[in-house]
């Protein structure tokens, strides 16, 4: 499916990671595998750091401070936008929604449209078409987007395949209208039949979390994890990655009438350093023009990689240049999604720490 | 340049692989072991083996990773 926006622009970027720190170094005996082995993926893949929650911090804790940061610095006014998106995989609660808890907390107007949305890797994308939509509006004249996820809370720590890639944070992105004659074009993509591929088997009302859920298994790969944890069929989405993201974003090219050679940056999900630079490959990039630097200091936040890895690979540049940028998000559902779009000159484009 | 068997034995030293056909599925190799393996067989022979390609089958033997070498440009 193709989108087309005209005038509209993303007017601010920020992004909160949780100051704490964990080292992949540190964390290898907690894994059923030699040093050796696990030294060698961490040269592959980039493990290293990642930021991960204190235990009891939620979704809305982490948007709460950034919203608050943005407030309190006259970068975003609690009035000034009509509504609040929030894609995550880790809402605080099944009901009520996590959007509203954020309104509730910050005391917002209540002639504000707020909404969940469930999605993961993909997310970013997922939730700027929904902003552009909603600016269709009349009545809207600003959209807030949030992403946030804090899924280490749902990792094994003894699973070698999601634990020390996983990170938790949150981004929050302004959208508005543009004066200008910008134009954006966008594609998505859904695959619900490989929707078991990456997933959190139990704690829903299909399998509800019991004691029994809760007890650690091998999944056949040495690695340990129960079924409340995530569970992902890592050599399925690293092939569907593969497969399809060279080919979406080559038809989004051709949709927006764009050559490779104009796009400035791709900014592409963070799954992993390896990943990124198969697909740099398959689709002739250098790797600088695909930035792979993020998941290895941050780790893999969901949604959040994109913004996460703009904001620190572009700064404050970001806010007196303009590039071309072409983003792509990937992942559970299966979904996958690109958009390509004129960004600069934004009002601030930072990474602040949650503590 | 180092050869293929050597680059498997420096990933797992604990297995022989001269005395299997099928690498995936006697367990000597899981997903991560193949990244790795991807990762040092472009360097070693300056290719870079195509992600779509990055599957078990081309994975279970010296002569189905041959294959995939020749097929990704190696010379051998």
């Amino acid at each position: 499916m193709n989108f087309m926006f005209r005038r509209k622009r993303i007017s601010g970027l920020l992004a909160v990671v949780p100051a704490r720190e964990l080292s992949f170094m540190q964390e290898m005996k907690n894994f059923n595998f030699s040093e050796a082995r696990s030294l060698k993926l961490k040269e592959v893949m980039g493990y290293d750091k990642h930021r991960v929650v204190e235990p009891g911090v939620c979704v809305s804790d982490l948007a709460v401070a950034g919203l608050e940061h943005l407030f309190k610095n006259d970068l975003l006014r609690p009035d000034e936008f009509d509504a609040l998106i929030l894609i995550t995989q880790s809402p605080d609660y099944f009901m009520p929604p996590t959007s509203n808890v954020i309104q509730g907390r910050l005391n917002l107007k209540s002639d504000l449209l707020c909404l969940d949305i469930n999605q993961g890797c993909a997310g970013f994308v997922i939730g700027l078409i929904q902003a552009f939509l909603m600016l269709e509006q009349e009545s809207i004249r600003k959209v807030v987007v949030i992403n946030a996820d804090v899924l280490s809370r749902k990792t094994s720590p003894k699973d070698r395949n999601t634990y020390p890639l996983i990170g938790d944070g949150a981004s929050i992105t302004v959208v508005e209208r543009d004066s200008g004659d910008s134009v954006i074009h966008a594609n998505l993509k859904m695959d619900g039949t490989r929707s078991n591929v990456l997933m959190i088997p139990a704690g829903g009302f299909r399998l509800p979390s019991s004691p029994a859920t809760a007890v650690l298994e091998d999944g056949g790969d040495n690695n340990l994890r129960a079924k409340d944890h995530l569970h992902m069929e890592g050599p399925t989405v690293f092939n569907f990655v593969q497969a399809e993201v060279p080919r979406m974003i080559d038809d989004l090219l051709k949709y927006a009438g764009a050559t490779m050679d104009e796009v400035d940056y791709f900014f592409c999900h963070q799954p992993n350093r390896f990943m990124l630079q198969k697909l740099a490959d398959k689709m002739q990039l250098p790797y600088p023009k695909m930035p792979s630097n993020v998941v290895e200091q941050f780790g893999n936040s969901s949604g959040v990689t994109i913004p996460i890895t703009i904001t620190s690979n572009l700064r404050d540049r970001l806010m007196h240049e303009q590039f071309r940028v072409c983003m792509a998000g990937y992942g559970v559902g299966l979904t996958w999604s690109s958009m390509l779009l004129d960004l600069g000159k934004v009002k601030f484009n930072t990474i602040i720490e949650y503590k | 340049m180092k050869t293929v068997a050597e680059i498997l034995k420096e990933i797992r030293p604990e297995f022989d692989f001269a005395a299997s056909k099928d690498y995936i599925a006697n367990g000597m190799l899981d997903s991560f072991d193949v990244m790795t393996l991807v990762s040092t067989l472009d360097k070693n022979f300056d290719i870079s083996i195509q992600g779509v390609d990055i599957v078990p089958e081309n994975f279970r033997n010296l002569e189905t990773i041959g294959a995939l070498l020749r097929k990704s440009g190696a010379k051998l």
